[in-house]
């Protein structure tokens, strides 16, 4: 028998499967163990799966209760439905308001452009809590924006701006908003500037030549774009709860509840099992479409 | 400053030391002791007195939900010597739960000290007091703030859970802010209690006349907060909320310091209030159960506690500290109950797992006021 060195291909390709199995499929594995498992009082809060009875013998003992719950209350539905809901809005937003914006420095001076990209980063600098926190000053009854309206004499009181779901939106699309451009930058910079001279040589105004060549072409960065919003934000816990209402259920609230107020660490696993599939199926239609993309060149 | 460095330089030593290697137990310098307690709930001086007098670098770590406390410590191997647990629901489960170690007597010498009648009333979470001593305690009521509630409700009685319960009361105080306490733990046992039905009973009939009073004052608030009604009752944000006594008393403190004419009060209300203990416990695996059965001991010393008290408006379990307290918060009924109002207090007791479940999905239902 004769032994052959992995070729250098494989090496490669086994390096991020490693990675994967080690930091995703191996917490998963643990997560999804804790689902199947029972709560229960002690250290930790839940009963073996692997049990041993009177008699010795050894049994796996499996718990479905969890994901009956999950089906029978509609109140984990409403919350996963609201979830969704919120991320797709979000990722809309920040669609709107990002796409022009990468657009203009696609399109910037070569030299302005590291400068350009350098301004949207820059909140990165500066911890997620405290910017998420900064708005909760300029948002408050007596923040910024109220003491600026009042001091016009726009409004005689408080708008009630703080806890409501306009911050809420607010605060995920000014954090994510960076994710949206980044991509959908390094898309349309590469657009070649030659098909937009033949739009326009063959008579295609300038809104025309961008519905029908700009648009197209930046897809698979608007979808990359999207997907790096949505994914994150579906199960965003920390903006919800410092900006949002108190009827801001969404998916990550419910699952801070079941594991800490009500201990049920089963519970609170089976709601991420199922969330992180919720997860999964966009990526993988995604991974389809860039496929295809990919194919047709 | 010549006191501060050295113990500033040893705690960093300490820590450093017990990051790197756990065999130095041949130095005294090289002992830390983890501390798991509330945030803003101990006077930061006596730590340092105890760094000085023990020689034992102190990991001072801060948690704001029992919830947090409660998740790390059933975790296992949470690394911490000494916890803060309240009475109920969190230190009897963890007893329960068999997360915490007896306390052995004989290491705490000042244990004379504590008040026997207030020991027992924690007999009901720990029988026979094995596993805790009281640190401090006090009562949920209301924090409140006369001078604008007199202004949009000036029939409105102060001292009555009305105030709050009552929608034809807090129809007219949501003008100037109802905050509500995001607790269903506090909040559950405390309406039960005022509509007369056992604060403990997790009978359905019981949980849907609370969700109804709730749900009756629910369009009336304004935020649902965790940490936040000091702030908000300080700032004039709010002017009345659901409130532990030690936090309205710290809103009352930082209103006055800021000197914008705002008054903030708090009430144990007439028809009752819930009692509550914050219990000095020591996780079963604690790394270094000495060091903590000396910081309890050291605690439990008049001037030690009394010193707490001053900076945290808390009453505390050790009478004799009583000469050493601040005139205006001993005087204060408030915080140091009459010997008579205690007989309207009330404490809870442990609820089964399901019955939780229900109470903490009828919280969401009246947060999201559906």
């Amino acid at each position: 028998m004769s032994w052959r060195l992995p070729a250098g291909r494989t090496l490669v390709l086994a390096l991020p499967f490693a990675w994967l199995g080690l930091f995703f499929l191996f917490p998963f594995l643990i997560v999804a163990r804790i689902a199947l498992s029972e709560a229960a009082l002690g250290i930790p809060p839940y009963a073996p799966l692997l049990r041993r009875d009177e008699q010795g013998t050894l049994a796996i003992v499996l718990n479905l209760g969890a994901f009956a719950l999950l089906v029978e209350d509609s109140f984990y539905l409403d919350a996963y439905l609201r979830s969704l809901r919120v991320a797709s809005l979000s990722a809309l937003l920040c669609l709107l308001a990002g796409y022009p914006m990468a657009y203009a420095i696609a399109r910037a001076p070569e030299r302005r452009r590291n400068l350009l990209l350098l301004l949207v980063v820059l909140p990165f600098w500066t911890s997620f809590l405290l910017r998420v926190m900064a708005w909760i000053g300029l948002l408050a009854d007596n923040g910024v924006v109220n003491n600026i309206l009042l001091g016009l004499g726009l409004v005689t009181e408080p708008l009630r701006l703080l806890y409501t779901e306009t911050a809420l939106y607010l605060g995920i699309v000014y954090c994510y908003l960076p994710f949206m451009v980044l991509p959908l930058y390094a898309n349309l910079v590469k657009l070649d500037p030659a098909l937009l001279e033949a739009a326009s040589d063959l008579g295609a105004r300038p809104w025309r030549a961008f519905l029908a060549v700009t648009l197209p072409l930046s897809l698979p960065g608007i979808l990359a774009g999207f997907m790096l919003v949505f994914i994150p934000a579906v199960g965003e816990f920390v903006i919800p709860e410092l900006l949002g209402g108190p009827d801001a259920q969404l998916i990550g609230r419910v699952l801070w509840t079941e594991f800490f107020q009500n201990r049920d660490w089963p519970m609170a696993s089976a709601l991420a099992v199922v969330l992180l599939l919720l997860l999964v199926l966009p990526i993988a239609w995604f991974q389809h479409l860039q496929g295809r993309a990919g194919g047709g060149r | 400053m010549s006191q501060h460095a050295p113990a500033f330089a040893r705690r960093v030593l300490g820590a450093f030391a017990a990051a790197v290697i756990a065999t130095a137990a041949t130095a005294a310098i090289s002992q830390t002791l983890n501390v798991y307690n509330w945030n803003d709930y101990i006077d930061p001086a006596v730590i340092e007195r105890f760094q000085r007098e023990t020689g034992i670098a102190v990991r001072y770590d801060v948690f704001e939900s029992l919830e947090t406390l409660e998740a790390k410590l059933l975790a296992g191997r949470s690394g911490y010597d000494i916890v803060v647990p309240t009475n109920e629901p969190t230190f009897s489960r963890l007893i329960r739960a068999g997360a915490l170690q007896p306390l052995d007597r004989a290491k705490i010498p000042n244990w004379g000290n504590l008040d026997r009648t207030l020991m027992q009333r924690l007999d009901r979470s720990d029988e026979g007091n094995r596993h805790g001593v009281i640190y401090l305690w006090g009562t949920i009521g209301l924090g409140l703030n006369p001078a604008r509630i007199r202004e949009v409700a000036p029939d409105a009685p102060l001292d009555s859970w009305d105030l709050l319960f009552k929608p034809e009361h807090a129809s007219r105080i949501a003008r100037c802010g109802i905050t509500m306490m995001d607790s269903a733990i506090d909040v559950i046992p405390t309406v039960l209690h005022y509509l007369g039905l056992d604060p403990n009973s997790t009978a359905e009939a019981d949980l849907r006349k609370v969700e109804q009073t709730l749900m009756a004052i629910r369009p009336h608030i304004r935020t649902f907060s965790t940490g936040g009604a000091i702030e908000q009752l300080a700032t004039g944000q709010s002017c009345l909320a659901f409130a532990y006594s030690g936090d309205a008393i710290q809103a009352a403190d930082r209103a006055q310091e800021a000197g914008q004419g705002v008054e903030v009060k708090y009430v144990a209300p007439r028809e009752g209030a819930q009692l509550w203990f914050d219990v000095l416990a020591i996780p079963k695996d604690a790394p270094n159960a000495e060091a903590a059965h000396r910081f309890i001991d050291f605690l439990l010393q008049p001037e030690v506690i009394a010193a707490v008290t001053n900076h945290v408006a808390y009453p505390n379990a050790v009478p004799a500290s009583k000469p050493m307290i601040e005139p205006d918060i001993l005087a204060d009924r408030n915080v140091y109950p009459a010997e008579q109002d205690f007989a309207r207090f009330f404490t809870i007791g442990a609820v089964p797992q399901a019955a939780e479940r229900a109470r903490s999905r009828m919280w969401a239902r009246f947060k999201a006021g559906r």
